[in-house]
């Protein structure tokens, strides 16, 4: 049998070479890992190497010879006892042919995520903080399922930094309750591998900041494999942990990441503000089966609100919630900036504009429907985020709207963000550079040209 | 904490002749299913990044003989070796390579992403020593539940100087966690040597302040290499905690397919061919032990020719994934 070889490819991107030497000639017996001949690719020059057995029959192509496409059979090989005369043309295995376009063509738009159940009716509440509600709806869900667990920088002799882990230790023992070493990147890591083994971890992070030595575990190894992996290898992991400016802590300890994890397929954003939305969202995500971003917010921690005192409590992951109905202007929040679009509505309705509040709980999957729905019926929207505006969520909402509501807008969407300055720690300048809800009441008024 | 050191050198006396013929037969299958991978790619049926694990095949082969049904196994983007020596199928491993359905990540993943939690190896990762955290996570898994299971853990010499080892050891040291990190030390992280990347280049004592017990083996032996195995996997499963083991070996290819090499002499790797190579090492120890005559060899040869051969035509005959697939795999749908 006579083997033809071919032109390599020796890069990802080669599509022709040079053949610049042989170093065999015909007649030479040669064995698999015998250097051939030398090639220059669009790279380098690089050793082809034999891989059979055999005897060089005939080098087709001469030294020197410039640009030979790759898979142009360039030398034949004869394997065993074979007389240079058994060799004849035979035909050549083409590559797969690049079909860039008919694929793309192929690719539709992403078929719509189903829309989740809506949300239950509650009877009875009972008043708590978020710091009660997060505590109780990790308590629950590791009474729930064993494989549950919580680790972390001092959640557990400590009694958490923000003390959102208090009693833990004492209900579930050390086993279950874990305290970290300051090793970001080391324990999201170890808690992807953990939750590929079969746990579901809770990974508290000190605050979002520090997560960035973590940001490659939760991007690279648990947002993606689950794709990479041909749906063989889920990541239930619920990342958590305070976001976003605290007071006074400077530009390190005060940065809003939202806007950076919405923009990862394979995670699930989700940024509470109330008590409620505290607990059912951290129920939800503690079960949900994908990789979870659970932002919190610290000056919200203290502060008390109305929760179904139902042991069944959930929220759906997804699933915008109307906090005030109005008909004039449609502002959209999430996280602290809720409390403060509420109190700018209050405002506004002096004045005689009614907004209406929505308050996003999930920032990835977003709520377009909710959105839209409100802005069809107000034709104006205000965004607003404690982070950046480039790139921000605002961004995406203004962007969905103009896609799908454009001819329902009877103004420009307007954006309230933090300004374009890293956070200053002196009051003042703090306070100038979080949105406040003066910037707020100034914006729905420009978006309602009053 | 004191920390346990020890030495293994080859033993062979103690392993039988069946064990070696295996060993023999695994090692030649990696190698020949990497060559025959060499020659896709060159043909272009594959894409990207190829790093193939020539060389080194004594190092998997001899450890995970040691491994039991339920451990786990992890290593970076050099992952075809692992793949195989878990049991995976080489036709499904070289579908991935080409980019088929029939891959074991339906052609999403290619040749540094693939996985098999059937058989308990965990990938397949693309970012140098992200693995290592990952595969202490694995043995935190075995701990937590107490299923007597243990993680391997692979890394390259390069990886080796990265923090999150470091992080990782620091966590498995302290809590004892059931994992045995290997680090393959094939003297370069792409043209980088040892030398010039590690202010320290004995590897394995790096795990000594970790309370890590510590090894050294020569990985161009299958034989020390298993038996350097047998004695962690006791270790490491009657509880005592991690074990950091560096194991010497060679890559014969370049980092990746596109990579010329020119950063070592033509002298070392012809050195390390003639007269380290394990599978030639091993084949010569079956002779001299009359273990096996010319006719076995040849009914191996042929054996592995033809898994090799089904594999590659299976590569090429799978149909590429349903455009649909775009879609799927992002999220687990809540159940
Ligand atoms: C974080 C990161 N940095 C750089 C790279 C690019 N890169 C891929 S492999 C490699 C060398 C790694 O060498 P080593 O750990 O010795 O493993 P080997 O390739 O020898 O098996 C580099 C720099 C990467 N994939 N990830
Ligand atoms: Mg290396």
């Amino acid at each position: 049998m006579t083997i033809q070889i071919l032109m390599p490819a020796l890069s990802p991107t080669m599509t022709e070479g040079k053949l610049t030497k042989w170093l065999v000639k015909e007649g030479d017996k040669v064995s698999s890992g015998k250097i051939l001949a030398e090639i220059e690719t669009d790279k380098a020059t690089m050793e082809l190497e034999a891989i059979d057995e055999g005897i060089v029959g005939k080098l087709l192509v001469s030294e020197g010879s410039e640009v030979i496409p790759v898979n142009q059979p360039i030398a034949i090989l004869l394997e065993g006892d074979e007389k240079a005369s058994s060799i004849k043309a035979t035909s050549v295995t083409t590559p797969m042919a690049a079909k860039t376009e008919s694929i793309a063509a192929a690719a539709a738009a992403a078929p719509q995520a189903a829309t989740s159940a809506p949300e239950k009716e509650y009877t009875s509440f009972k008043t708590q903080t978020v710091r009660e509600a997060l505590r109780d709806a990790i308590a629950e869900e590791m009474r729930r399922d064993p494989n549950v667990f919580l680790m972390g920088e001092e959640v557990a002799e400590y009694q958490g930094a923000y003390k959102i882990s208090q009693g833990l230790l004492d209900e579930f023992g050390a086993k279950r309750v874990i305290d970290t070493p300051i090793t970001e990147h080391g324990f999201a890591g170890l808690s992807v591998g953990a939750a590929f083994g079969g746990l579901r971890p809770i990974v508290e992070f000190m605050t979002f900041n520090f997560a960035m030595q973590a940001i490659d575990h939760i991007i690279n190894s648990a947002a993606k494999t689950l794709y990479m992996s041909g749906g063989q290898l889920g990541c239930p992991v619920v990342f958590r942990g305070p976001n976003g400016a605290a007071a006074r802590v400077g530009a390190q300890h005060s940065q809003c990441y939202a806007s950076w994890y919405a923009h990862i397929p394979g995670l699930k954003v989700l940024a509470p503000w109330s008590a409620a939305d505290a607990k059912g969202l951290l129920k939800a995500a503690i079960r949900d089966p994908n990789p979870v971003i659970f932002l919190e917010n610290e000056i919200l921690y203290g502060q008390s609100f109305e929760v179904p005192a139902d042991d069944d409590f959930i929220l759906p992951i997804g699933k915008a919630k109307v906090e005030r109905v109005g008909a004039h202007v449609t502002i959209v929040a999430f996280s602290i900036m809720v409390g403060k679009a509420l109190q700018a509505a209050e405002i506004l309705a002096k004045e005689g504009i009614e907004a209406e509040v929505i308050n996003l709980r999930s920032i990835r999957p977003l709520d377009t429907e909710t959105i839209i729905l409100s802005v069809q019926k107000t034709n104006r929207c205000v965004t607003v985020e404690e982070g950046w505006a480039t790139s921000g969520i605002g961004c995406e909402i203004a962007a969905r709207i103009m896609e799908q509501a454009f001819d329902d807008l009877d103004a420009p969407v307007a954006r309230v963000a933090g300004k374009d300055v890293p956070m200053p720690y002196a009051a003042n300048l703090e306070v100038m550079a979080l949105p406040q809800i003066a910037d707020i009441v100034a914006a729905a008024k420009s978006v309602c040209y009053r | 904490m004191a920390t346990k050191r020890g030495n293994t050198k080859a033993a062979t006396s103690s392993v039988g002749s069946k064990v070696l013929i295996q060993f023999y037969r695994d090692m030649l299958l990696i190698r020949r299913f990497e060559e025959r991978a060499g020659q896709l790619y060159g043909m272009g049926l594959i894409g990207g990044f190829c790093h193939l694990y020539i060389g080194q095949e004594a190092v998997v082969v001899g450890l995970q003989a040691c491994s039991k049904p339920g451990d786990s196994v992890i290593t970076s983007y050099r992952d075809h070796g692992h793949m195989l020596a878990c049991g995976m199928d080489p036709k499904g491993v070289m579908a991935e390579l080409t980019g088929r359905a029939g891959g074991y990540s339906k052609g999403k993943g290619g040749s540094m992403h693939m996985f098999s939690r059937e058989k308990g190896f965990y990938g397949g990762h693309g970012i140098v020593g992200a693995q290592v955290p990952i595969g202490t996570g694995l043995a935190f898994a075995h701990k937590y539940k107490n299923d007597g299971g243990l993680s391997f853990a692979y890394f390259g010499d390069g990886a080796a100087n990265q923090g999150q080892i470091y992080e990782s050891f620091n966590m498995a040291g302290l809590w004892k966690l059931p994992v045995i990190y290997v680090i393959e030390n094939n003297k370069y992280g792409m043209g980088t040597s040892v030398q010039r990347a590690s202010a320290s280049p004995d590897l394995h004592k790096r795990g000594e302040p970790f309370g890590l017990r510590t090894m050294t083996v020569d990985g161009m032996s299958v034989t020390a290499v298993y038996e350097a195995g047998r004695d962690a996997t006791e270790y490491v499963r009657s509880g005592e905690g991690p074990v950091l083991m560096e194991v010497n070996t060679y890559r014969y290819r370049g980092h990746s397919m596109s990579d010329p090499a020119k950063y070592r002499a033509k002298e070392e790797l012809q050195k390390m061919r003639e007269q380290f190579d394990p599978i030639d090492r091993l084949r010569a120890e079956l002779v001299e032990m009359k273990a096996m005559d010319e006719d076995g060899f040849k009914a191996i040869d042929k054996e592995i020719k033809d898994i090799v051969t089904a594999a590659a035509e299976f590569s090429q005959t799978s149909p590429e994934p349903d455009p649909a697939e775009l879609w799927t795999d992002i999220l687990v749908e809540a159940a």
